[in-house]
């Protein structure tokens, strides 16, 4: 019964989806201030009817329904109670049906906290929306029905892949995906003002704080799945550009301009266009992300094939989104307007080059991602493009990207002296280069890759420190504290967020420069010394897990004759499937992990003699996720700016004619 | 200097710079494409020697060999056509199975054994990788009926 309220909730959710998407349009184009506001009720309801589906699919999960196909095909019985309901997600289905939720999230919180808009940007916001929400829903029930009911139904289910399993993974998927969807009010924005032809500094003050607040929780989402694949593949790696990350990397380079972008329509009215674009690009590659990886079309380009009504449909929505919203964007964008002029040394320009920089890495990885796809498709071939295409454009471009990110925040709008910058940042120019000069000496060897990567930290940090220094000195007030709470949080917020990016550059080079990774045979008794450390394997035993059976190994780690601590790396057998799965074990700190995964028994002794193991060193890893997360702090502050909802409700006093005139 | 001439200048500077990103990002890609061939291709001679390319298949059952006292094993590829042997010193993905699909990147030695750099491990155990897929059917289409005995997805007991 359940399974089937869920998908009645669904068949509602649609219509509701078909009113949110067509009467506010009608209502806009006709002034029609009824028609207008069924948008909000509609984008609540949805939410509700979603939220309905989606708690039925979960409760299907949680009390183990094996008729429900879904449910048979990716839970177990003995999988324990929060991975069953984080298996709601693991799934296809599963996965689209929340993306239709989060969708009706984003849409009802426009509702909540845009009540100070003007009523036809409003209404056309969340009609755009309600058309994004039509094309999932219809996707979901046509294609992808998650309740599908089997017959007899099944004794017991087929298992969540065991390295789902995993509190990364409860919460990964659902961060970004908050992300991704969250572009889509980015992108609604975006074409509520292409429709309406009003596109000016207010427009961009509305919609800076979604963009940012979708790229918080997409530099969250991508971070998880990160440290995720760091510990859970037992590689140790933490980015390994394979076509799924590059699926969540592409909207997250092409918001990041976006933010930038509207930064510059906020403040001086130009890029108005080019910031329109960048969002319709934005949820563009939000929807071929989640397509790509969702659809199997990544995993097997045969899925084409298997299940060609998804292929078609998959296609068939993009290119109506895209090609929809380009053909919207060439139609009216001239109408759109360009704004003030720049001289070439200003922020305006210096924020055209982080544009441009982020325009070009991220076509860079979309080219690696899609072209083996598209010479499979042709079947001309087979072919992948290694990591080693990503490793060595993205320094040449990025290094020019955070070089001018030390610059931006202290040039002038419009008109910046070269000499100006020049005296103040000479400083902070100098102190990076001693340090990238210095340091790698005493970390081990220089390395040129090492030392412009700390280069580069060290000026974001310096140049950070000038733009307070200069801020301060300029200000009227007296006291420190008066001082500082005199500048807005969305100024804070960007500061921290680019000493984020100087925490997450330290880690990234660091641990490129200076990790070691060493492939061993190690017998119960041995010992090997690896960075520095002496790693002892003391011997294997039996544990059993909930739904798994697991060896543990015991291994020592001393730093000369002091023992640190001890590592028990395992090697489980979930007993539903019979995967086996390597679980790391990770000694963490400030400084640098320790690692060791085991590999298999090499000798025909088995579990209790030699072992293949793999042991690493990495220096400086958890700076790379600790910037993400400063990253993603800073977006958040920068939202809490009090200057959006003043704004907002600024615009809502005018009477509303005056706003109507389009 | 007049200010539409200045305006000119850095126009031409930055499309000279995208034209310089174009040209780095095209050449970067064309020397990090990895081919992938089959072991029947391999046999015909139709894999680079000495370029890195992958190869992938299933491995042959009862083909895997560990050396005594390193991490170097040995086992063998096959489409069900042609079989290549492969040398690896390393640790082997957890779903790496003799009669299961696998693919592995390296190069051709002269003695034409393939020294893979790289054994790939996918996320899920029933899932073939789509080149080691298509190299079964690749085999099987042309002639393969002789081998029914293995079908791809064949267990190996």
């Amino acid at each position: 019964m359940i399974p089937e309220i869920g998908q009645f909730a669904l068949v509602l959710a649609l219509f509701v989806a078909l009113v949110q998407a067509i009467v506010p349009l009608v209502g806009a184009a006709r002034h029609d201030n009824g028609l207008m506001s069924v948008a909000v009720p509609a984008a609540r309801v949805q939410l509700l009817l979603v939220g309905l589906a989606f708690a039925c699919l979960a409760y299907s999960f949680a009390t183990s329904d094996f008729s429900v196909e879904n449910v048979a095909q990716h839970s177990n019985s003995r999988l324990p109670l929060h991975y069953r309901i984080a298996a709601t997600w693991g799934s296809h289905e599963g996965s689209l049906l929340l993306w239709t939720l989060m969708l009706a999230g984003w849409g009802c919180a426009v509702t909540l906290f845009s009540r100070n808009l003007p009523l036809i940007l409003r209404s056309r916001v969340l009609a755009v929306m309600g058309v994004v929400a039509v094309g999932f829903l219809l996707f979901l029930l046509l294609t992808s029905d998650p309740f599908t009911r089997v017959f007899p139904a099944a004794a017991e289910g087929a298992d969540l892949n065991p390295l789902l399993q995993d509190p990364g993974m409860v919460i990964h998927p659902p961060m970004l995906y908050m992300g991704y969807v969250g572009f889509s009010v980015a992108f609604a924005f975006a074409i509520a003002a292409l429709l309406g032809g009003r596109l000016d500094a207010t427009w961009a003050r509305w919609s800076r704080p979604w963009t940012t607040v979708a790229w918080c929780f997409l530099t969250l989402g991508i971070a998880l799945g990160s440290v995720w694949a760091y510990y859970e593949l037992g590689w140790g790696g933490w980015w390994f550009w394979d076509p799924v990350e590059n699926a969540s990397f592409m909207p997250w380079l092409t918001g990041t301009a976006l933010i930038h972008s509207l930064a510059v329509t906020e403040k001086r009215g130009t890029f108005r266009s080019w910031t329109v674009l960048l969002a319709i690009v934005a949820f563009s590659l939000s929807l071929l992300g989640t397509f790509l990886v969702r659809s199997g079309v990544l995993v097997s380009v045969h899925a084409f094939a298997t299940d060609p009504a998804r292929g078609i449909f998959i296609l068939v929505f993009l290119a109506l989104v895209v090609g929809g919203s380009l053909a919207l964007y060439a139609a009216r964008a001239g109408a759109v307007g360009g704004g003030a002029g720049f001289a070439p040394v200003s922020r305006e320009s210096l924020l055209l080059a982080n544009n441009v920089l982020l325009g070009v890495a991220m076509a860079t990885v979309l080219i690696g991602t899609l072209f083996p796809l598209v010479v499979s498709a042709l079947d001309a071939g087979k072919l992948s493009v290694g990591p080693p295409y990503f490793n060595f454009l993205f320094p040449i471009f990025m290094a020019p990207l955070v070089y001018l990110m030390g610059i931006g925040p202290i040039a002038a709008w419009r008109n910046a002296s070269l000499p100006d910058l020049w005296v103040r940042l000479r400083w902070a120019l100098g102190v990076a280069i001693v340090v990238a000069a210095l340091l790698p000496f005493m970390l081990g060897t220089w390395m040129p890759l090492t030392a412009v990567g700390l280069f580069l930290s060290v000026w974001v940090v310096g140049a950070t420190v000038v733009a307070v220094r200069q801020r301060f000195s300029g200000m009227p007030q007296r006291g420190l504290i008066d001082r500082i709470t005199a500048n807005s949080p969305a100024w804070y917020g960007m500061l921290v967020a680019h000493l984020g990016i100087a925490v997450f550059i330290v880690g990234v080079t660091l641990v490129r420069g200076y990790e070691i990774e060493r492939d061993v045979r190690l017998a119960p008794g041995e010992s090997i010394d690896v960075g520095g450390y002496t790693f002892t394997f003391r011997g294997m035993a039996s544990a059993a897990g909930p739904n798994y059976d697991a060896l543990v190994g015991t291994f020592d780690v001393k730093r000369g004759e002091r023992v640190l601590d001890q590592l028990h790396p395992e090697k489980r057998s979930y007993r539903a499937s019979g995967q086996v799965m390597t679980e790391a074990a990770i000694e963490p700190g400030l400084l640098g992990d320790r690692y060791l995964s085991l590999g298999e028994p090499v000798t025909d002794a088995g579990p209790q003699g030699a072992w293949g193991v793999r042991i690493y060193v990495k220096p400086f890893v958890d700076w790379i996720w600790i910037g993400a997360l400063i990253m993603a702090l800073g977006g958040l502050l920068a939202v809490s700016d009090r200057r959006y909802r003043v704004a907002a409700r600024q615009r809502a006093a005018v009477p509303a004619g005056a706003v109507a005139a389009d | 200097m007049k200010p539409r001439h200045r305006r000119f200048m850095w126009i031409g500077v930055g499309l000279l710079a995208l034209a310089g990103a174009a040209a780095l990002t095209l050449s970067a890609f064309q020397s990090n494409l990895v081919f992938f061939f089959s072991p029947s291709q391999v046999a015909a001679k139709e894999a680079p020697q000495g370029r890195a390319f992958r190869i992938g298949g299933l491995v042959e059952p009862g083909s895997l060999t560990r050396d005594a006292n390193t991490l170097t094993v040995r086992f063998r590829v096959t489409d069900t056509a042609q079989t290549i042997p492969v040398v690896y010193t390393g640790l082997l993905p957890d779903l790496f199975k003799e009669g299961k699909g696998v693919v592995a990147q390296g190069s051709l030695q002269p003695d034409g054994t393939f020294r893979a750099t790289e054994v790939l491990a996918k996320h899920d155990e029933n899932y073939m990788p789509p080149e080691a897929g298509k190299a079964l059917q690749d085999a099987q289409r042309k002639g393969g009926s002789m081998q029914g005995a293995a079908a791809p997805q064949a267990s190996a007991r």
